[in-house]
């Protein structure tokens, strides 16, 4: 954890030198970035589990505010293998659990809001941004339908492995994804993930019909 | 769903058939002579509208159906337009506006600067936020309002940052207040001036908020509102980058939001999006609301304002 902490910091430093020299009118920007910042840090109260700390962004998001989502191919590759770095497994090294289990988790929109109850399990807010199974029909569309993906794509070990580690962590895949990082965060522990790519991947799920 | 991200369709329906007793909690509130009537018009109306949307009919294409109720909420919007429940807070806000009120006892018709002189509402709302120099700040409608409320009037900053937006049975003063001042601007082309340094300025850093990731989910406001054509469950999310989708972002703010049955303000929403954002909270007229109202009505600049609206 703490060698990709400095990695991270690292590549954020080559960045702030870097980072002008792939923007046009990269100066303004930078300018109007601490600026916004130094607003923003005045601006906000810590209200409920929503402290005031949350407004700090971490090492990839930084990266991210910082080439409007599309750091340069090599910083991408090596933020990627960081954040894949980080997945953990769990214990059983099953990766399906209960499709059942996983449509109540993917419907749950709850989670880290400041009227969010502190400590309750956050949901998956899955359906926020995803169709899933077609009889919910109040799907979100800022993610792509993930209507019959097991159908479409299969379920072997290794697509198994892919939404495991996609739903973990978003960002080894695709290291601006608008996508959160339910494991990384611990929002979703590997039990509950597990459920997740049972309702994505098992012919059973009302997803795959 | 209790506190999910969004509203479901169904609850949206369930909000259409209780808008008949809103109208009479409203009816409560407003104390002029005028509010009966419009009270039972805006019930009348709301009865036949809300009608289709009940009727239980089976579809056979599902997806086809969700779009049925967007539609009659459309539909619904259009008739509503006409005798909104935000009339009322209209009639409250101009009473506010011109009898003399606070510890100072002065009206805000003979002391408060929209933008336009002393005492000129119309056509100030469309053409905020703007620079004021006694103020020495960028201000929004509602900002600007509660400015003059605690300069001329004397009110308390404090006391009004207490409750600051409106809950079913309270609704604020400034609220009514820009519901009032809004509505004065109705038919008239958003005009923020962008010429003005200041103006200029504040709307770069509401750029630089909206595109500013951030909190435990990664969000920023352009990961809900940075495309075209996106939702979060069943609601629609403008683009507030293009004008097309600021012009959704600004228009029928304030607005009556049948989901809690309550006038609300642009302000507002900015605070509930922070919230969806999981942000921790923007202090109440804080620069960074101010900058991003200015980010997105002037994106919308150009376009006919309708005046306050309905919202689900
Ligand atoms: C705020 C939006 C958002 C939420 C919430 C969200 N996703 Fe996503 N998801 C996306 C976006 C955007 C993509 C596509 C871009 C990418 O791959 O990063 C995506 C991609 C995916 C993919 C890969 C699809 C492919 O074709 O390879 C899977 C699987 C997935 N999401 C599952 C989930 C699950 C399960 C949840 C809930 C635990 C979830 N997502 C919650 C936005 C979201
Ligand atoms: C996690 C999702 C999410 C984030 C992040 C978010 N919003 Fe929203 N926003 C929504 C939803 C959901 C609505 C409600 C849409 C509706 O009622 O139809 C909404 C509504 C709005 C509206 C009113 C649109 C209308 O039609 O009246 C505006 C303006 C807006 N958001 C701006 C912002 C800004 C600015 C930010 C960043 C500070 C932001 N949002 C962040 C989800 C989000």
């Amino acid at each position: 954890m703490k060698n990709i902490t400095t990695r991270i910091a690292t590549i954020a430093a080559t960045l702030v030198v870097t980072a002008p020299l792939l923007l046009a009118d990269a100066r303004a920007d930078e300018n109007y970035r601490a600026r916004a910042f130094a607003m923003m840090e005045k601006d906000f109260s810590g209200k409920g589990q929503a402290t005031v700390d949350r407004i700090q962004a971490d090492g990839l998001q930084t990266i991210c505010n910082r080439t409007g989502n599309k750091p340069p191919a090599e910083i991408t590759k090596q933020l990627e293998a960081d954040q894949a770095a980080g997945i953990k497994f769990p214990a059983d090294g099953k990766l399906m659990g209960n499709w059942k289990e996983g449509e109540k988790i993917a419907q749950s929109g709850t989670g880290f809001t400041w009227n969010d109850e502190r400590g309750a399990p956050p949901g998956g807010n899955c359906y926020n941004c995803h169709q899933l199974a077609p009889k919910e029909l109040s799907f979100g569309t800022v993610g792509p339908s993930l209507y019959q993906f097991g159908k479409l794509r299969g379920n072997t070990v290794e697509m198994q492995q892919y939404v495991y580690k996609k739903i973990f962590n978003s960002k080894a895949f695709n290291v601006c994804s608008e996508m959160p990082r339910f494991g990384h965060i611990g929002a979703l522990e590997p039990e509950r993930i597990k459920h997740l790519v049972a309702l994505i991947l098992d012919p059973e799920s009302p997803v795959n019909k | 769903m209790k506190q999910a991200l969004a509203v479901s369709g169904m609850e949206a329906l369930v909000a259409l058939a209780l808008i008949i007793s809103p109208c009479l909690a409203v009816a409560q509130t407003a104390n002029k002579s005028a509010t009966k009537d419009v009270a039972k018009d805006v019930t009348k109306t709301a009865k036949k509208a809300a009608k289709p949307a009940s009727a239980n009919k089976v579809v056979a294409d599902q997806a086809e159906e969700k779009d049925e109720v967007t539609k009659d909420f459309e539909k619904f919007r259009a008739v509503m337009e006409d005798s909104n429940p935000a009339e009322l807070f209209e009639v409250q806000g101009e009473e506010f506006w011109k009898i003399k009120r606070g510890p100072n006892n002065v009206a805000l018709a003979e002391t408060c600067d929209l933008g336009l002189g002393v005492g000129v509402v119309k056509g100030a709302y469309v053409q905020m936020p703007r620079y004021f120099t006694d103020a020495d700040k960028v201000m929004d409608a509602e900002r600007r309002i509660v400015w003059c409320m605690v300069n001329k009037q004397g009110f308390k900053e404090a006391d009004i940052a207490k409750k600051p937006f409106a809950n079913e049975g309270y609704t604020p003063e400034a609220t009514s207040l820009v519901t009032y001042v809004a509505a004065e601007s109705r038919g008239m082309p958003f005009a923020v001036p962008m010429t003005e340094p200041h103006v200029q300025d504040i709307y770069e850093l509401g750029k630089e908020v909206s595109n500013y990731r951030a909190g435990p989910y990664d969000f920023s406001c352009n990961t809900c509102h940075g495309s075209d054509g996106k939702r979060i469950r069943m609601q629609n999310l403008p683009n507030i980058a293009s004008k097309k989708g600021a012009t959704v972002a600004v228009m029928g703010w304030p607005g009556y939001r049948l989901t809690g049955n309550r006038m609300l303000t642009h302000q507002w929403r900015m605070n509930d999006c922070f919230r969806q954002q999981r942000f921790p909270e923007p202090k109440y007229l804080s620069d960074t609301v101010t900058s991003l109202l200015t980010y997105m009505t002037a994106n919308a600049n150009g376009a006919i304002y309708r005046g306050p609206g309905i919202k689900r």
